[in-house]
């Protein structure tokens, strides 16, 4: 039972990108690839962020551990637990995995706007977004021997 | 709750709550067939792990997944879906059996891996006890801001923030490369609004957009300069201040937004933004530091001139915090830019690209 | 380093900062591009920045002869709180390789925008090309696994559109590069995946940080997936085989400037990152890795240069044949790493640098015609050594090289690689060589046959000269290939200090 509660978050993170990496992979419409690859993508730094989760922890912006706030976390936490694990009388949550995550978003972002600018480039060359149909468009243009500029 | 219990504290229930229903979100993307419907469950995706990222702590990563992942993606993937048109087609059982096998191969090995990851939320786990403590501990000292993401992310990992600042400019470049700058719409006379219809019936509407811009530019500088104390900073504002443009766009039309922010302008001021960013670094370089080091921001003689009064008397005990406090703003100033410029951008190249979209079902010729 | 050691390109103070300006200066370079009014500017700048790139790999040259290991931290924070950069002799050895090809590419650029690219977007084009160099450098610069993240995006997001661009001429290249940057995120994302897992095990991002700590971990479960992750990862990104299918149409049908520089570049630079983390960090006596490398790495790198081979041989298009000739190379370079000693290593590394030199020149030849001919297949190029032959004269010198002709540098590369395993028993990695040059020998020389051997068809279009400003980046390039065929002691020794500082002074 423990063994789920603790590991819950990871395995379900692990769903997501999991979910994520379907979509991509089963689908042959460029827009729906790409919405997959944004689940993979943003799950992944989901995983991350449960990595820097510390119980009774706050954001990491630094409090006064005497203000009513700080009490309150305090005396969520307990003495204890405050004494081993807090800087200065409060516990904060991993500030690292938040910084890298904020990057993998954007990221993650510039990968989508320049995947799905291609995307509309293909529709207006090819006339469609499905895989299978541009393949088969270019099979015979290639063995025709002639190969056509897009518009 | 009477006792505590490591790894289990009062937010677990809604963290569990709200992984159940990204899940479920998620398989009903992947159930759905209608674009459409998919698009605006990513976005919905975007804003439930949003707050999921609040309990989490994670509060300025959850505003920057707010604004990016829930506004400019379903944004642009708008955008895409009426620029490519249709539904996806059907996946036949075969085509989906093997993608399966692979999801659930690498999940399980996943899987596998996390049984010796630390407990969720342990605080003694190597991720939160080595590096990540130490940044917490360690901020006060080198920069004396009290937002210590801000403080990791502009300046103890600054040179990863300006490689992210570059991947948005590059991305700019990339949709630019691909989609144009819309100039086509710019030249184009017949063009009505995205909104549609005549702008008359939209009286209201005008009105309060012109209330509501002024208010988002307002909001985008706020989030600029708390970054600091609170969530927020270049990303988060430089996303705000580009909706405000989007927002007029959509109101009143592109031809009129591009007359107002012209596309070159916003080229130029996403390339300034990263010029603005190495520039920083440069000067510290020229001034007798490394790169981005704050520290060496101003030269040495200067320093000493500053009056008290403009910047409060220096601390003797670590006499440099006013290079990383100007550092700081000044590179958050730099991705302010960029980001906003790349995602006006960004949106001009798939909103420009609409009015030349050839018609749904008369592909060119040369594709029959 | 002996050649380096003496070597003093810069006052100390610039030298000092070589690391941070390797990369800001063509990253500074791009957006100056971006801003600049005309396509003349553009070239020029690139051109400028990507010499300045050279000179401050030379600079590091210098410093690494001296100092072994130049660190350098951003933002005057050591690690692990900081990001720092870490370059040793192997990543000098890259980042020459990245930034002269790049300069090579840049000279080249000034005429292929021209025939292959709108000329609104010529700005946009170099300051994306100057991004995508400023990335690899990054990359192979940095001491920081997520960082090295950072610059795989940063290489790859501008190149993606640019790959793209090629639809002007051939408009597959849409289809392939969605194909890669669909590939090259997943590769990056499981590259994310696995330092996320390496990240939870040991507390920190530094790679040098990672590796003392993996250590005291034993076998545990998180830094195998890490290990499993960061290799497929990366693997993808490299075109290792099987992963490699996105890369011929990508390379292929892409403009001629990013065809050059990334069929020299861009996988190699992959490579260069998992290499770094199969020596470096997870150290290849740990069973694990050494399991990995003899009975994973080695089979796969060795179907790789035979498989891939094959199909150049089958393949019609002048640039597909040359792509799929790249995945084959690529699985000698890993044939040399997988036999473990520093040898073998520095052989793979002598054929990496041969590789780049080569296809480099071959792509260029290929390209250099193609301004202003439309042919594409070997049909269309028959006969056109009579009517280009200094181009065609390259594209020969190069394909010699790949072929392994005596007196070029890739026989040369090619004997150090039998030379080692041999020497490590390796008896089958001989056989598979010999199969993969013989097979070499037929797509090469299917190729140089269709040039000089046979005359063009009446009324088919006539392949012409490439212009001036073509040509001498393209004989430069042709001429290392028969000077480092000859006289091959610097790449050599570049080759073996990188493999020393790899190995870590083992075997």
């Amino acid at each position: 039972m423990s063994a789920v509660l603790t590991h819950f978050n990871y395995v379900a993170v692990i769903v997501l990108m999991m979910g994520g990496l379907y979509i991509l992979l089963s689908t042959g419409n460029l827009v729906r690839r790409m919405i997959g690859l944004a689940i993979f993508q943003t799950s992944t730094g989901l995983f991350y962020i449960s990595l820097g989760k510390v119980s009774g922890g706050t954001a990491a912006i630094t409090l006064d551990a005497v203000s009513a706030e700080g009490q309150a976390l305090a005396a969520r936490a307990g003495a204890e637990q405050v004494a081993r694990y807090g800087v200065e009388g409060v516990i904060y949550s991993n500030p690292l995995p938040h910084v890298l995550i904020l990057t993998a978003i954007v990221v993650g972002v510039a990968t989508l706007a320049v995947g799905l600018a291609i995307a509309v480039r293909l529709r207006e060359a090819y006339g469609t977004i499905e895989t299978d149909e541009i393949q088969a468009l270019d099979r015979v243009l290639t063995a025709a021997g002639q190969v056509e500029p897009a518009p | 709750m009477t006792g505590y219990i490591p790894g289990f504290d009062a937010n677990l229930a809604l963290d569990a709550i709200l992984l159940v229903m990204l899940v479920v979100i998620v398989a009903a993307i992947a159930a759905t067939h209608r674009m459409l419907s998919a698009v605006i469950l990513m976005g919905l995706y975007s804003l439930v792990s949003a707050v999921w990222l609040v309990v989490m702590d994670a509060a300025d990563v959850a505003f920057t997944e707010a604004v990016v992942g829930a506004g400019v993606s379903t944004i642009v993937l708008l955008g895409a879906i009426l620029l490519t048109r249709g539904a996806a087609a059907k996946v036949s059982g075969r085509r989906r059996f093997l993608p399966a096998v692979l999801a659930l191969g690498v999940g399980a090995i996943l899987i596998y891996a996390t049984l010796d990851l630390p407990d969720f939320g342990d605080p003694a786990s190597p991720a939160n006890a080595y590096v990540g403590r130490a940044y917490l501990e360690a901020t006060g000292n080198d920069m004396g801001i009290p937002n210590v993401v801000t403080a990791v992310l502009s300046s103890y990992r600054g040179f990863d923030t300006l490689g992210e600042t570059v991947v948005i400019f590059a991305a700019a470049i990339g949709v630019a490369i691909m989609l144009g700058f819309g100039e086509r719409a710019m030249a184009d006379r017949t063009i009505e609004p995205l909104a549609g219809g005549p702008a008359d019936h939209h009286v209201v509407l005008r009105v309060a957009a012109k209330l509501l811009i002024p208010i988002i530019a307002l909001y985008a500088f706020y989030v600029q300069f708390h970054g600091d104390l609170g969530p927020g900073g270049g990303f988060q504002a430089g996303v705000i201040l580009a909706v405000a443009v989007i927002l007029h766009a959509l109101v009143f039309g592109l031809k009129d937004t591009m007359a107002a922010v012209k596309p070159k302008f916003a080229r130029g001021v996403a390339a300034l933004g990263v010029l603005l960013y190495a520039g920083i670094g440069v000067t510290c370089i020229v001034n007798g530091g490394g790169f981005l080091d704050y520290d060496h921001l101003f030269p040495r003689h200067i320093e000493a001139q500053i009056p008290d009064w403009i910047l409060g008397p220096a601390d003797p005990a670590h006499p440099h915090h006013w290079g990383q406090h100007f550092g700081i703003m000044a590179i958050e100033l730099g991705v302010l830019f960029t980001v906003a410029a790349t995602m006006v951008t960004i949106f001009y190249g798939f909103a420009g690209r609409s009015m030349e979209a050839p018609q749904p079902g008369a592909p060119r010729s040369g594709a029959a | 380093m002996i050649t380096f050691e003496a070597f003093y390109a810069a006052p100390p103070a610039l030298t000092a900062h070589a690391p941070a300006l390797l990369v800001v200066g063509p990253l500074i370079g791009a957006c100056v591009a971006a801003l600049s009014p005309n396509s003349r500017w553009a070239w020029m700048i690139s051109v400028g920045s990507t010499i300045f790139a050279v000179w401050m790999a030379l600079c590091l040259a210098g410093e690494v002869a001296r100092q072994g290991v130049v660190n350098y931290y951003m933002g005057g924070f050591a690690p692990p709180l900081g990001i720092a950069f870490r370059i040793d002799a192997l990543g000098v050895m890259m980042a020459l390789l990245v930034s002269s090809v790049s300069a090579a590419a840049a000279l080249y650029s000034g005429h292929a925008l021209d025939a292959e690219v709108r000329s609104s977007k010529h700005t946009l084009f170099q300051a994306g090309f100057l991004l995508c160099v400023a990335g690899l450098l990054g990359l192979v610069s940095t001491g920081d696994a997520f960082n090295a993240f950072v610059f795989l995006e940063v290489s790859s997001i501008g190149t993606y559109a640019l790959i793209a661009a090629g639809e002007r001429r051939d408009r597959r290249a849409l289809p392939a590069a969605f194909n890669y940057l669909i590939m090259g995120t997943i590769g990056a994302t499981f590259y994310v995946i696995g330092v996320g897992f390496l990240y939870a095990a040991t507390g920190t991002l530094n790679m040098a940080d990672i590796a003392a700590r993996v250590v005291t971990l034993g076998d545990s479960r998180m830094v195998q997936a890490g290990f499993a992750f960061i290799v497929v990862g990366l693997g993808l990104k490299a075109a290792m085989f099987p992963l490699h299918g996105w890369l011929p149409g990508a390379y292929a049908h892409a403009p001629s400037l990013m065809n050059i520089f990334l069929s020299a570049t861009a996988t190699k630079a992959a490579l260069y990152l998992m290499v770094r983390f199969l020596f470096g960090v997870f150290e290849p006596g740990s069973d694990f890795a050494y399991h990995f490398m003899a009975w994973v790495l080695g089979p796969l790198a060795g179907a790789a240069a035979v498989i891939c081979s094959i199909q150049a041989a089958f393949e019609k298009e002048f640039r597909r044949v040359l792509a799929f000739s790249s995945v084959a190379q690529v699985g000698y370079i890993l044939l040399g790493l997988s036999i473990g000693t520093t040898a073998a290593a520095s052989a793979g590394f002598l054929h990496l640098l041969a590789h780049a030199l080569m296809k480099a020149t071959l792509f260029m030849a290929v390209g250099g015609v193609a301004l202003h001919f439309r042919g594409r297949t070997l049909d269309d190029f028959a006969g056109a050594g009579r009517d280009a032959p200094w181009t065609m004269a390259a594209f020969a010198t190069g394909a010699a090289s790949l072929i392994g002709i005596p007196l070029t540098a890739g026989f040369l590369s090619k004997w150090r690689l039998i030379e080692a395993s041999l020497a490590a028993g390796q008896i089958w990695m001989v056989v598979v060589i010999a199969i993969s040059s013989l097979l070499a020998l037929a797509y090469a020389g299917r190729m140089l046959e269709a040039i000089f051997f046979r005359t063009a068809a009446p009324g088919a279009e006539r392949a012409k000269e490439a212009p001036l400003g073509v040509l001498v980046p393209l004989w430069i390039l042709a001429g290392f290939c028969v000077w480092f065929g000859i006289d091959a002691s610097l790449p050599e020794s570049i080759a073996i200090a990188g493999a020393q500082a790899l190995m870590g002074g083992r075997p």
